[in-house]
């Protein structure tokens, strides 16, 4: 090239970051890999091999080995073994530990992220400033809270070995937010990259060995997704940690169902971008740019679904399409490129085929008018317009550099077409009206809430989904939990194996019961039979059946109705009126919910003989136990009276300037199975935490004893509890359990029932990825505040959603 | 100058487009910080990117000491930017290499044309009070008539800065006009004295009135504020100027000046021109530095890539 041409053109020329470092690695390993198991590389002879392709170039770069059950078992005891002492290391030595992987990721950035880029087709830009900083940011913020953890997390214990599945669209990036927590926090952890990339998981295991992390702690299995069903599978597996696409995650719950291992899945998106006529309109364009073709769209929380307000709609569109054409694509070692390469052909292949489904559905396609590279895997910026909700390209993940645009009327309709989505991912917000901004922010069903900014990430604030975009958070102190079990609790370990085919919660069919002179009645009293409890009415069953209850000698003490579907449907009806009636639930204060949970309190108190004997003739137990009972219920509802207004979220101490709120929201509707043991104060103790955090409930008593809670119809009636916030179905529990369970407009569902209930629920939450709390037919304490008190009720009545403020003026 | 195209002729005040854009300075930042780690050149790319930026300097001393001796090495500096030896390594003598003008005091004007007596480089003055702009208006518009006739091409002014303060637009229009008026066939930089005002958005509304009000370029700063040129107060200032072709068709030009010393910060914002506005806003009829110590850091620059070695400061030939 003439400097004289360069000179009237002033073109851009190629700007490529040296591969030697990495070749040279490559090499130093022969281009193959084993397993990273006690930090050593493990063989096995015959083993198949997998090569790992630059997507760039189509060259062969090098092959990693296939493990089968041998390597990921020895993996599996690596960890087990690693963690006896691990998880008995001190949290001061073990944040000495993250310290140092934290300083040697940086010592050894150029070399992970060009690798990475080579490996994945990430531009070097993105690898370099953005996936490898926030890497070694991840290890220095998990330092810390190993450091706090003996003092700061003390009614918690590590969970113990945990299984790892990351994806291949952020290596380094996932692999931190898997790893970090997990060992700070005293657990050891098997982790599988996924098969396109696997190569910078293996250069941070020697990363690892070269901090001198004791073996065991940090094991990689290099594998195909066989591999990762074993990991999930493994009967010593405590935890299993993953992030990819919705389907996967719905195989690995329904693989975990039942087992007791925790679970917390980070899955797909389709992120809402939303442009106010009041934004900088040029810095939303820009916005848009990292929100959709940052990592070649590759992004679980890409904003992928543009929606513009309609004045502005013509004007955005017009500038859009000016700043595609300015984006440049190429080599991803160029210095001088906004976006690489797809990570593989048949992810080229399927981004391509949603276009055309686009192009089909009536969608106008704008691909970037720019040069393109004529080999590698290489996608253009690409644009669609004119399509509404009903076309397939709305709604599904693309997972590519593909944006879609619809318009609005006002911030209500943008509310609406923003949550119109089965994910809850990610939203981006741009509005310079801080009221008008904040308010929509906080209306998104969306675990992270970007105001004027997208994609934004920080260690030190939790990133995750609602609906079916998964459950779980990744960073910050929520996050942490996800890795901690109360210190009380042991595993969960049910002793046997389920069937998804077998019956459970099948109808039975009720009939009259003779009382065959078991009742000792002189004077018929008069006959008090409860119906339901639905909208703040007493409802007859829909069925027209009626169940008995007996007590513990066989005794007729009473009789409720029979729930079927249709209650359990209109109940559901219900709890979701209370939320879209104004105001709704959760948007009342806390200080309005804790009155009304005060005045529960109050009401229950002045029944509290009614109460007691009522628990006596159903359970049979003493005068004395029952009273404590009552009692006990009463001093749970001010417990959470007092959370009511005291669990909203805090100020997260992230990079950004301006303020970062994590916020406890509510999860939506609840249904709760509520135990047989302790049937008054089991109620109690999950209906409080529940409505006190903003959720509405449909609660599904005691199946045995179910009197105490059709009497407290008559106590949630007189307390001010607007209609719908509780609703009451009785019947046979797993039944409208089941029911509950494949509703989906029920967002969570806590069971406390058998094993096989528990291994059902979780089973069939994949469906919609229901939020699941199961007690794996293991009773509780109820009487026990730190059982049945702790913080886990109110982490399990919230989901966080933060929502990222940038200032300036 | 060499134009190329049409002379921006200003138009009417339309507050709609002056208060009708909202700059939210946490996602200019967000570009701001992206924009020079997004491009790079390298090599003959580099080499070709720096002379060109040689050519967009005006070449400016505008210190209490200056004199007609100080003012005439600069102007020789400006006719041979480049070490001789440099210029023929890099083969680029047919280029007639200059920098885009001198910038001087007004009282320095006649020195300066003087000195540049046979070349095609403008003596671009300041004017207008600078860099305060608050002397009289009469004076003020005198200083101009002097300047251009004294043989001043290019007609630095500084604005009221109140005026933008206290969103007295007319006031500022009507000013600026009168200038554009005075300065006749000389083209006119307006000077917002970004640093002064307030927000970015403001500096986006003073943008717009003075590009309304026909100036020709709109430039940063006097480099006496305590915040002169940045890639942020750029981006605003050159996203105003895109608004207003848009709009009008017309191009304006753009200078940034004071605080830009390095040949990294000078790419940092041809990469701003390219990709904000476009190629024609990367050559001297409408992108100019206003810069001193610039030129020596591009020259050491061009040094190290024909000889491969780091430049001594001392080896470059001040001016």
């Amino acid at each position: 090239m003439e400097l004289k041409e360069v000179f009237e053109t002033m073109a851009y020329g190629p700007a490529p970051e040296s591969s030697a470092a990495v070749t040279q690695w490559l090499e130093d390993h022969d281009r193959k890999f084993g397993q990273f198991i006690n930090n050593e590389w493990v063989t096995s002879e015959g083993a198949d091999y997998y090569p790992s392709h630059n997507p760039a170039t189509g060259e062969k770069i090098a092959e990693t080995m296939q493990a089968d059950q041998p390597e990921v078992d020895a993996a599996i005891a690596a960890a087990r073994k690693a963690y006896k002492k691990w998880s008995k290391t001190p949290g001061m030595e073990r944040a000495r530990y993250m310290y140092a992987i934290a300083r040697n990721i940086q010592k050894h950035h150029r070399l992970l992220a060009v690798l990475e880029s080579m490996d994945n087709g990430k531009p070097i830009r993105e690898s370099r400033d953005i996936d490898v900083p926030m890497l070694a940011r991840h290890f220095y913020y998990h330092a810390g809270w190993a450091q706090l953890m003996d003092k700061e997390l003390r009614d918690y214990q590590p969970v113990g070995v945990i299984g790892q599945i990351i994806p291949w669209n952020f290596p380094l990036l996932m692999l931190a937010w898997k790893i970090a927590p997990a060992i700070a926090l005293g657990n050891t952890v098997v982790l599988k990259p996924a098969s396109y990339t696997r190569l910078s998981a293996l250069l941070f295991a020697e990363i690892v060995a070269e901090s001198g992390l004791p073996p065991g702690v940090v094991n990689v299995v290099t594998g195909s997704s066989k591999a990762g069903s074993m990991i999930v599978q493994h009967p010593d597996v405590d935890k299993i940690a993953f992030t990819g696409s919705t389907d996967v995650g719905r195989i690995l719950r329904r693989q975990t169902a039942g087992t007791g291992k925790k679970i917390s899945l980070e899955l797909g998106g389709k992120s809402p971008f939303v442009v106010f006529d009041d934004a900088d309109i040029d810095g939303a364009i820009e916005g848009v740019v990292d929100a959709i073709w940052f990592n070649q769209g590759q992004v679980c929380c890409a904003g992928s679904r543009l929606l513009l307000q309609e004045n502005i709609a013509k004007k955005f569109i017009t500038k859009l399409k000016a700043r595609m054409d300015k984006l440049r694509v190429g080599d991803p070692l160029d210095k001088s490129i906004d976006m690489g390469a797809i990570v593989h052909q048949s992810q080229w292949d399927t981004v391509d085929e949603w276009v055309k489904i686009g192009e089909a559905e009536g969608g106008e396609v704008y691909h970037a008018d720019i040069e393109m590279p004529t080999q590698g895997c290489f996608y253009p910026p690409t644009l669609v317009t004119g399509l509404d909700p009903a076309a397939e390209i709305v709604q599904e993940e693309i997972f590519g550099p593909v944006l879609v645009s619809m318009t609005f009327r006002s911030p209500a309709e943008a509310i609406a077409l923003a949550n119109n989505t089965r994910y809850g991912l990610a939203a981006s917000v741009w509005s310079d009206n801080i009221n008008l901004a904040l308010d929509v922010a906080s209306k998104i069903k969306a675990g992270s809430v970007w105001v004027n900014s997208t994609n934004l990430f920080d260690a030190a604030s939790g990133f995750g989904g609602y609906r079916e975009s998964g459950f779980g958070r990744e960073g910050g102190e929520e996050g942490l939990y996800e890795y901690l079990r109360p210190v009380w609790q042991d595993r969960p370990q049910p002793a046997e194996d389920f069937d998804p085919e077998a019956e459970w919660g099948a109808t039975t069919p009720t009939h009259p019961l003779m009382p065959n002179g078991k009742m000792s009645l002189t004077v018929p009293g008069v006959d008090r039979t409860p119906k339901m409890y639905i909208g703040g009415k007493q409802k007859r069953p829909d069925g027209a059946y009626t169940c008995t209850v007996l007590n513990p000698k066989g005794e007729l003490v009473g009789q409720v109705g029979d729930g079927n579907r249709k209650d359990i449907r209109n109940a559901v009806e219900a709890a979701h009126a209370a939320h879209t009636a104004k105001p709704g639930w959760a948007m009342r204060h806390g200080h309005n919910r804790a009155q009304i949970l005060y005045f529960i309190a109050e009401n229950l108190h002045a029944r509290a003989g009614e109460f007691t004997t009522r628990l006596r003739a159903m359970t049979g137990q003493t005068e004395k136990a029952a009273r404590t009972e009552v009692e006990k219920s009463i001093d749970r509802l001010f417990t959470y009276a007092a959370w009511a207004d005291k669990y909203g979220g805090k100020v997260q101490e992230t990079t950004l300037r301006g303020i970062t709120v994590g916020v406890n929201g509510p999860v939506g509707v609840i249904g709760i199975a509520c135990p047989d043991e302790h049937p008054l104060l089991g109620f109690i103790s999950l209906m409080a935490p529940a409505i006190a955090r903003g959720n509405t409930v449909v609660m599904l008593p005691s199946q045995k004893y179910p009197l105490s809670a059709t009497d407290f119809y008559q106590v949630l009636d007189t307390s001010d509890v607007p209609g719908g916030v509780v609703n009451i179905v009785t019947g046979d529990r797993d039944h409208l359990t089941k029911t509950l369970m494949s509703h989906d407009d029920v967002d969570a569902l806590w069971y406390f029932g058998s094993a096989a209930g528990s291994y059902h629920i979780e089973y069939e939450s994949a469906h919609n990825m229901k939020q699941t709390w199961a007690n794996y037919g293991q009773a509780r304490d109820w009487m026990d505040d730190e059982q049945s008190a702790g913080h886990d009720f109110l982490h399990h009545a919230t989901q966080v959603k933060n929502i990222w403020v940038p200032t300036g003026m | 100058m060499a134009t190329e195209h049409e002379r921006n002729p200003g138009m009417a005040l339309d507050l709609d487009w002056v208060l009708g854009t909202k700059v939210n300075r946490s996602a200019v930042e967000r570009r701001t910080a992206s924009l020079p780690t997004r491009r790079s050149v390298k090599k003959v790319w580099q080499a070709a990117w720096l002379l060109r930026a040689v050519t967009c300097i005006d070449l400016t001393t505008l210190a209490g000491d200056d004199s007609p001796g100080r003012v005439r090495r600069l102007c020789a500096k400006a006719r041979q930017p480049l070490r001789p030896d440099l210029i023929k390594a890099l083969g680029a003598e047919e280029m007639n290499i200059t920098t885009g003008a001198v910038c001087v005091y007004p009282s320095m004007v006649p020195y300066a044309v003087e000195a540049l007596n046979g070349t095609n480089i403008p003596v671009a003055s300041v004017a207008t009070g600078f860099p305060s702009g608050l002397t009289p208006f009469p004076q003020r518009i005198a200083e101009v008539k002097q300047a251009v006739a004294d043989g001043a091409k290019e007609i630095d002014i500084v604005i009221t800065r109140h005026h933008v303060l206290t969103g007295n637009w007319s006031a500022l229009y009507d000013e600026i006009k009168e200038f554009r008026a005075v300065c006749g066939d000389a083209h006119m930089k307006s000077i917002l004295g970004v640093g002064d005002l307030a927000t970015l958005e403001q500096i986006y509304q003073a943008s717009m009135v003075a590009m309304m009000a026909g100036s020709d370029f709109i430039k940063t700063s006097t480099g006496k504020e305590g915040v002169n040129a940045t890639l942020n107060n750029s981006l605003v200032m050159v996203r105003a100027a895109r608004d207003y072709f848009e709009r009008t068709d017309i191009k304006v030009g753009f200078k940034p000046a004071g605080g830009i010393k390095t040949a990294k910060d000078a790419m940092a914002w041809q990469f701003l021109m390219k990709e904000e506005l476009g190629n024609d806003w990367l050559k001297p009829d409408l992108f100019r530095f206003g810069a001193s110590s610039l030129l020596t850091d591009i020259e050491r620059q061009l040094s190290h890539y024909v000889t491969g070695r780091y430049a001594a400061r001392h080896h470059m030939p001040i001016g």
